[in-house]
């Protein structure tokens, strides 16, 4: 899923300061699931904003709002009564698709991102989460005994580990494991490395963001 | 080894004639002062076979390896140009080996790069388009069959005669996969490889062991990285911040046991011990000596390590 997380605060603020009638947009989509921008979390910001504004005494309204998801026009929708309404500023709490798509229908309206989109990952922990994945646009895990090179070494490298591996950490930081630390253990407990150490694989990033910003079109999908 | 010469590398005669290789290292100024260059050449010239130019090293902004390897070059030395995959993509690597080649560099030593978060532009992005072993199988092809990653022929006359070196760190995890990683840039095709620092022996051994045993030191010459320790701050400092350098505590004890104004004497000695041992380790075909920041000290270390005069091919 995609990963995101609150803005600090006070960088939200200055979205709405001077304003008077602001719209929190939450999602129930992947980050409702990582505690950042579903209903509750909806609700803490818009009190946080509330009692801020009241501590100055300034006239804020803050009206609250989550869709099923806000990444599709037929949810995004929803929010059409609402938006009659006219706000200031709509603060959507989705990943930066959220903001996009409630800027494109509703053009009037000043949208501003209350997350900060991190990556694409899953959760180790509760309240640990982990990116997996660079939406390369075409996967090789299945190569290096079912882990990422690309998202979660450092330096993508495709032939590592490089010199700075030590104690299955990366250079980096200590926080990091170093992936290829994992998949050369991996590929040993599977009796694959003689094989696996002729691989010669170049990678062509045209099917990833380096080839232009991407689309699917699924013909037998279109209506 | 096949002895006939791939290129007009001075380092490739010195290591197919047989001699005992030694190349040094030269880091670019922080600056586009051609002069600091210089001062730094003329401890070099006459010392060393060939001198590796560094690329940015630590992800620090210097003068570009290509400028400092000519301005080398002009002072009487044989450069080593150094190219990391951190700042290039395959289109300016490409590019720069060929313009490198064209200003006769005749030696191109490959690595990975260290992580910009290292350096002074951590918030610069990075590439990694392709890594070292892709580079290496790159070069190959665009040296022994004229062909650009794309396909796109040279002339016979037009290809990028270069030596092809790369980097091996014995001392990195995982241990045992780490002569597997080295067997992969020789099957990718380079020429030779230099090491990390080396100051754990045994492992150095071990490691050497199972090259020999793996028949790499046959397709490949091996160099063994040797850096004197100036004193017992600088070992216990790469004992506890460098990664990928093992320190055992022997270098740290017998340091411990000269005064302070003895321990440089004592740091060249100890590496003089060393080079000793690798010229007559099997495998090994030259030092690699990397006195960073240090370089006025090389003459002085090749003096004491016998490895002067250097053979003139």
């Amino acid at each position: 899923m995609i990963i995101a997380e609150r803005k600090p605060l006070d960088e939200i603020k200055s979205f709405v300061k001077g304003l008077r009638r602001v719209l929190v947009v939450g999602c129930r989509g992947c980050v409702t699931v990582c505690n950042a921008g579903g209903t509750k979390e909806v609700e803490l910001l818009a009190s946080l904003l509330r009692l801020d504004a009241s501590k100055d005494d300034l006239p804020l309204t803050v009206d609250e709002f989550t869709l099923e998801r806000q990444c599709d026009p037929e949810y995004v929708d929803e929010l059409s009564d609402l938006m009659d309404k006219r706000y200031d500023a709509v603060l959507s709490m989705a990943c930066s698709i959220g903001p996009q798509f409630l800027s494109r229908r509703y053009p009037e309206e000043r949208v501003f991102p209350a997350l900060n989109t991190c990556f694409l990952g899953g959760a180790l922990a509760h309240g640990i989460w982990a990116e997996h994945c660079q939406a390369c646009g075409n996967c090789v895990i299945h190569l290096f005994g079912g882990l990422c090179p690309i998202s979660r070494c450092s330096k993508s490298l495709l032939n590592g580990p490089c010199g700075g591996s030590a104690g299955g950490k990366c250079e980096v930081s200590k926080e990091i494991d170093c992936v290829w630390h994992l998949i050369v253990e991996k590929i040993t407990r599977e009796g694959r490395m003689e094989e696996f150490s002729r691989m010669d694989l170049v990678k062509d990033w045209r099917s990833s963001r380096d080839g232009g910003p991407r689309k699917i079109v699924r013909q037998e999908l279109l209506k | 080894m096949n002895k006939a010469l791939k290129t007009k590398s001075n380092l490739e005669k010195v290591l197919a004639s047989g001699n005992f290789a030694v190349t040094g290292e030269l880091g670019p100024p922080r600056s586009a002062n051609r002069e600091e260059v210089v001062e730094k050449a003329k401890h070099l010239v006459g010392n060393v076979d060939s001198v590796n130019v560094t690329d940015n090293q630590t992800a620090v902004v210097r003068m570009s390896s290509l400028a400092a390897s000519l301005i080398a070059q002009q002072n009487g030395l044989e450069a080593n140009m150094q190219m990391v995959c951190r700042d290039r993509n395959r289109i300016a690597m490409q590019s720069d080996i060929l313009g490198a080649s064209a200003l006769g560099i005749n030696n191109l030593l490959i690595l990975s790069g260290d992580h910009q978060t290292f350096g002074d532009h951590p918030e610069a992005k990075n590439v990694y388009d392709l890594d070292s072993i892709n580079l290496i199988r790159a070069l190959k092809v665009m040296r022994d069959e004229g062909k650009l990653l794309s396909g796109q022929e040279m002339p016979e006359d037009g290809r990028p005669k270069l030596f092809i070196g790369a980097a091996y760190n014995p001392f990195a995890d995982p241990e045992d996969y780490r002569v597997i990683r080295a067997a992969k840039k020789v099957d990718a095709g380079v020429d030779f490889m230099q090491s990390q620092c080396i100051y754990d022996m045994e492992r150095f051994r071990k490691f050497m062991k199972r090259a020999v045993e793996m028949g790499l030191t046959e397709r490949t010459h091996f160099l063994a990285g040797v850096t004197p320790l100036k004193s017992l701050g600088m070992a216990r400092y790469m004992k506890n911040n460098v990664p990928g350098i093992t320190m055992p505590d022997s270098y740290i004890e017998r340091l411990k046991g000269v005064a302070k104004e003895k321990q440089e004497e004592e740091g060249i000695k100890m590496a003089c011990e060393q080079i000793q041992e690798f010229r007559e380790m099997k495998g090994i075909s030259g030092v690699h000596l990397m006195l960073v920041e240090w370089e006025h000290m090389v003459p002085t270390m090749v003096k004491e390590a016998k490895l002067v005069p250097r053979p003139a091919l």
